[in-house]
Order: C-alpha cells, then structure tokens, then sequence
C-alpha cells in the first residue's frame, strides 16, 4: 500500500475542487483522481416553479458565465412554447453570449492561466497570480482586465446588470436593441481586437517553452464534441451537435440537440460529485470526450469570421488530425476571443438588430423541452418536462465542466506520473498538476474563485491512513 | 353637522394639524406629507390593521395603534417616527422575509415589489430571524393568473378587492396564526373555480408576487394599482 497526496483546494479555479494522488511504495504515482465536492442540488428545487422563471433560476449556478445559462434554459423554454424565436431576438441572445465568451475566456487567460505562463510553472506562489503579473507584465495584465471589462459592459448595457441579468427570458428578449447602445460597443470593438491580435502574436511564440507541459497535460487521443453551424462554422448559439473522432473524423455529425440524451449518458463515480457523460455507443469509460475551445476548434471546419479563420488555419498545423493536448485549451480561447469579437461587430453592423420584434409570446405548447448552448467551457445542455399547468415537473442538466470530467481526470493522472517522483514533493510539481485542470477552464460549482492565496493542503498519507506529513500553502 | 364632520385639531410629529372627525391617523399623516409605511392597506379598500406596519404613538394611550383603522381625536398627539417605531417596523419586514420564501432575485416582481421596497428603505441587509422555508404548492392551473403562496405576506387585499370591488369572494382565508393561507372558492385550485371571474383585480393589487399574471418572466410583474381608485369612486358616485 502506498502514500496519497491530496491536493484541496485546487488554486486559481472557480469552484472547488481537490486532487488526491495515490502514490506506489517506490514513490511513483500509481493514478490520481480529481474530486468536485460541492453538491447543489439546482435539479431538485427548480421543482413546482412556473417555467418562465427558469432561465433567472438557473442563471444563478453561476456568476462567471450566467449568460450560459440564460441561453439554454431560454432555449429549453422556447422549445417548451414552440415557437421559434425572432431572428433579432435570437442575434440579441447571440451578441450577449459573445460577451460573455470574451469576459469570460479573457478571466480564464489572464487572470487564471497567465501567472503560471509569464511567470513560470515554478516560480513563487506567493507572486504567481494576477497581482504579480500586474507588477512584471503591466501591459498583457491591463489587457485582460480590459478585456474582461468590455465583455462585462457589453452584458451590462444590454441587460442592465453584469451578472445574472433577467433580459433573456422564454421567447426571445424582453427588450430590443437601443441605438446608443450599438453605438458604445461598436465604438470599443476595434481596441478590443487589437487586444486579442496582440495577445495571439504573442502567445504563438510564448507557448513553444512549455514543451514538456505540452506533451503531458492531459495529451491522449480522445473524442470530442460540439455544435456547429449547418455549414461548419464556429457556433456557440445554434446549430447541431458533432462528435468527432481522434483523427479527425465526424463520426456522428447532425445530431439534433433534442436527441442528445440518444449519443450522451451519465456514469457515476463514487468519489466525486461530477457525473462522467460519455458517448454512448463506444460505451464507459472508452467513449469518453472533451467539450470547450480546443473541441470546438477540432470539430468545426472554419470560424466563419476573416481574421480568427486565418489564425484557425495556423492553429490546424500544430498536429495531423485532432489537436490532443489540451495544453492547447489556451490557444484556443485567444482564437476564440478574437471570433467573437468579430462575430459581435457583424452581428451589430446589420441595421436589422435595431428590430422591435424581439420576443415570440404563447402558452406552454410542448411538456418537455431541451436547450442546448455552447458556454464557453463548452456543450451546455438543459432539458425540463413541465405539467399542464406550466410547473416544472423534472430537470436534467449536463454541464461543459461534467463533458470533460473523465479528460480531467486521465490528464491528472498523466501529469502526476510525469512531475511526480520520490517522496520530496516540490511546489511546482503539484502546481503543474493543478494547471493541467485550470487548461479545461472547469466551473466546478460555478461559485467565486480566489486569487492565489488560496490555501493548499497535500497531505501525505501511509498506509494505515496515518498523516505522516502536512504540507500548507497559503493562509485561509 | 355629525359629531364624525367636526373640526378635530391636532398635533403629528410636533406639527399642528386639523382633520375631519371621520379622517384615520393614515389619512392625516399622508395630507401633510408624512410617510407611514403600510402593506394591507390599499385606498379604495376597508382598512383592517392587519400588517402593524403603520402602528404609530399616541399620547395617553397604553398602546401602539394602528394609523389606518384609528380615527382621529381632539387634542391628540400622535408621533410616526420615533426610534422604537421604526425597529419594530424593521422587526415586522424580518418576520414577513423569514415566513415564506420571499427570494427577490428570482421572483417575477422582482424590482415592483412593495414588501422588497420598504424593506429596502428600512435598510435591510439580513433578517435576524431563522427562515421557516416552508414549502407552498405554486397554483398555476388558472387560464391567465398564478397563485404562489411562497410569496405571499397574508396581506388579505386580493380577498378584500374580490370580495368589496368585484363581487365575487373568490379568495378567503383558511387556517389561524402561521398556519393561515389563501384559499380559492372552499379550497380548491383556481383553475377550477366557479366564482372567479378572472377580472385581474387581486393580481394588481397584491404587493408581492404571490399574484401574477401568467408567463411573466422575473422582473416582469409590474401591478396596476391606479384602477381602483376611479372604480369606488365611481361605485359610490352612482350608489
């Protein structure tokens, strides 16, 4: 029997999350596992509200990407009242959610991910946050505080609120564009891609020094899984569901939404909370896939905006068929920010987003319904069954962080038994096993995060149990 | 000239005043632009005193009394404002936050709600009273209206507006103390209600969202109290 090593929390995550590390006698890593332990219960207690409430509701999961939720609980209300949503209606929803792509992917990068990237993997994690980026590398930190800001705004204008704003509601939105508005946005797009050009120019040459994180954060074949347009595009809204195979191949292409429970199932595992959806004709645990950036930009066949396509083709050249290491997540977010940008200043050039015809109203026509979003960590799914009356009777949600659980997971796993070896435990070991994690960008509760002085506890265990040492970092 | 038509004179919050002998505390303080915060009562309805937000100090009386159901009297002095007054008045929104479920953020009168304003001017934060979270069935089998008790304060001006305006008596009472709850017609679901004439009024004149209209998203349910003025006014013009 040998030690395990428990990291709790995982740092620099939303959520909270813990990492134990099973070690064999020698010292070397026999696996590891990464438990979510929080338990909410959202499911439960939406039970015997009227369904127009729902999207508010379940908005309120989260306060990093509410307007994921907003989206497909909307879409699962839509779906409910059959009726089909004005195309203004339904480019307002989009122009929100591109928003909160880019607040959100910037707070990822930036304030998450880029302490460990500028800084180093091992360098002090007293300074290794966003404050000690501020201090070696004003500028990039002041991009993506800027960044993050504008995203946040543009939700703020058109909601009224920056988190969890009651705008998008069943049918549409509940109030249409006002020209001032469109004119504000429009007028900070042109810095905010000047952001993310400079931020890609500079992590294409940044990245090339993490070779050996490269190799291990969680780099395996696998499937992965996203939405798409009809003809291919980058689809965070709309489309249909692709799963796509390790070299590159659609193997289930033009899956309805509302048939995903026919490709997806849930497996339960008993040390975590976080069930484990895989693809269900490959079965449990080989069916397993990734969700989020670097799947989008794997299964889709082009962004459909000019400049993110040109840095799409150049992120095609990194591997021959599906790009595997999820190191790659990072990449992929900065293409994506630069994607919505775009998307976000087509979609306000059209006059016809200044259209009052904003919101379908009816009756509940459908007792169930299913809505299905791309959030920025990924596939978001919601799907209600309602009563007669309009109360809801039953909910089922499948999270983009629950999609890439097993990833998880095998990539934990794959970084311990690379960094981890012998019985002295050095920081930045452990560190890079919490970054491998923060690649997947995981909304674990979708509650707040903290910034790097969270603290962490390994404990060391033998094989009675017995806490034989005790390492803290940080103080709570 | 009846003894309730004579000249009263007075003095509310240190300020001299006269009123009509038929006039309520309510009335005088709002004549001279004193706020009392209130919740049963509704102009346009009979005051029942039921929600003690209103209890103001009289001089001379052992007790606090209620300024919508007390008439005034000659020589009193009456103040609305005092310290003792308002924590009480803060203890009363505590108790109406901790009885059912009142969450703001997600409920459809999110914003036009009157228990969320007052307790907002009074400058609450917490409630420091544990939360019963009893669990009330949402009634939405009514064709255009949805009856959630978690939001319900007992106000009674839905039972008072069906009853005195409409005509009706679709709404009533059912159970003492904690355990009283709203019932429609004898304790059946609205939607099969044979008095109900499915006019609206108990949904614009309920200040929270324990009424609403059917399909309203959060934030949504903004009520429409100014009908009911104009109806008894023209009730009594033509009575």
């Amino acid at each position: 029997m040998g030690k395990t090593i428990t990291i709790d929390p995982v740092t620099r995550l939303e959520g909270h999350g813990k990492i134990t590390i099973h070690l064999e006698e020698d010292g070397s890593v026999r696996e590891s596992f990464f438990h979510v332990t929080q338990f909410r219960g959202f499911e439960k207690f939406c039970e015997g509200r009227p369904f127009a409430e729902m999207p508010s509701l379940m908005a309120r999961i989260c306060g990093i990407c509410p307007v994921s939720h907003l989206i497909a609980s909307a879409k699962a209300c839509d779906a409910l009242l059959a009726v089909r949503v004005s195309d203004t209606g339904a480019n307002l929803r989009r122009i929100m959610n591109l928003a909160q792509f880019v607040q959100s992917h910037a707070l990822s990068f930036f304030h998450l991910a880029s302490p460990d990237l500028l800084l180093g993997m091992d360098a002090d994690p007293a300074s290794r946050n966003i404050f000690g980026v501020l201090d070696a590398h004003p500028s990039i930190a002041r991009d993506g505080i800027r960044l993050r800001k504008f995203g946040q705004q543009v939700i703020e204008r058109l909601g009224e609120k920056r988190v969890h704003p009651a705008w998008i509601v069943p049918g549409g939105v509940s109030a249409p564009l006002d020209t001032k508005v469109r004119e504000l946005i429009l007028a900070e797009l042109p810095e905010m891609k000047e952001i993310a050009r400079r931020t890609l120019a500079w992590y294409k040459k940044a990245y090339r020094a993490f070779e050996a994180e490269i190799a291990t954060f969680a780099n395996f074949p696998s499937l992965f899984m996203s939405l798409a347009s009809p003809r291919g595009e980058l689809e965070f809204y709309d489309g249909q569901l692709r799963m796509m195979d390790a070299a590159g191949n659609v193997i289930h292409g033009n899956i309805e939404s509302n048939r995903y429970h026919e490709v997806i199932e849930e497996a339960a595992e008993p040390y975590t909370y976080l069930k484990f959806p895989y693809y269900k004709p490959m079965g449990y645990p080989r069916g397993f896939y990734r969700v989020g950036p670097l799947a989008r930009l794997n299964v889709v066949e082009q962004c459909g905006t000019p400049e993110a396509d040109r840095e799409f083709r150049e992120f095609q050249q990194l591997q021959e068929g599906a790009i595997s290491s999820s190191f790659h997540y990072h990449y992929a977010r900065l293409i994506e920010i630069l994607h919505s940008l775009e998307r976000m200043e087509q979609l306000l050039d059209d006059p016809a987003i200044l259209n009052k015809r904003v919101r379908a109203v009816a009756e509940p026509n459908n007792l169930e319904g299913v809505g299905v979003a791309e959030a920025p960590r990924g596939t978001l799914i919601h799907h209600y069954k309602i009563d007669e009356h309009g109360l809801i009777e039953w909910v089922n949600m499948i999270i983009a962080t629950g999609h890439n659980n097993m990833a998880m997971n095998k990539g934990v796993t794959q970084v311990a038994k690379h960094f981890v070896q012998g019985r002295e435990i050095a920081e930045g070991m452990l560190n890079r096993v919490e970054a491998v994690i923060r690649t997947f960008d995981p909304c674990l509760s979708c509650s707040t995060h903290a910034v790097g002085q969270m603290p962490l506890e390994i404990d060391i265990m033998d094989a009675q149990g017995e806490v034989i040492r005790r390492v803290v970092r940080g103080a709570p | 000239m009846s003894v309730l038509q004579e000249v009263k004179t007075l003095t509310i919050n240190g300020r001299e005043a006269s009123a009509r002998g038929d006039e309520t505390i309510l009335e005088i303080a709002r004549e001279h632009g004193i706020f009392v915060p209130t919740l049963c009562h509704l102009h346009g309805l009979s005051p029942v005193g039921g929600c003690r937000l209103c209890l103001v100090e009289v001089e001379g009386a052992n007790r606090l009394l209620p300024a919508c159901t007390t008439r005034v009297g000659e020589g009193m002095v009456i103040r609305t404002d005092s310290d003792r007054l308002k924590g009480y008045r803060r203890m009363i929104l505590e108790l109406f936050l901790s009885e059912r479920n009142h969450t703001c953020s997600v409920c459809v009168s999110n914003g036009y709600c009157e228990l969320q304003s007052l307790s907002r001017d009074a400058g609450i934060t917490h409630v420091r009273v544990p939360y019963r979270y009893q669990r009330y069935t949402v009634d939405a089998s009514h064709e255009l209206f949805v009856a959630d008790q978690n939001r319900c304060i007992m106000c009674t001006r839905c039972v008072r507006v069906c009853e005195e305006v409409e005509g009706a008596h679709t709404w009533d009472v059912q159970g003492r103390g904690i355990e009283a709850r709203l019932i429609s017609d004898m304790n059946e679901s609205w939607g099969d209600s044979d008095s109900c004439t499915s006019c609206g009024k108990c949904v614009q004149v309920c200040p929270t969202g324990a009424l609403s209209e059917k399909g309203k998203s959060v934030a949504e349910m903004s009520k429409r109290k100014q009908f009911l003025p104009y109806l008894t006014l023209m009730r009594d013009k033509w009575k």
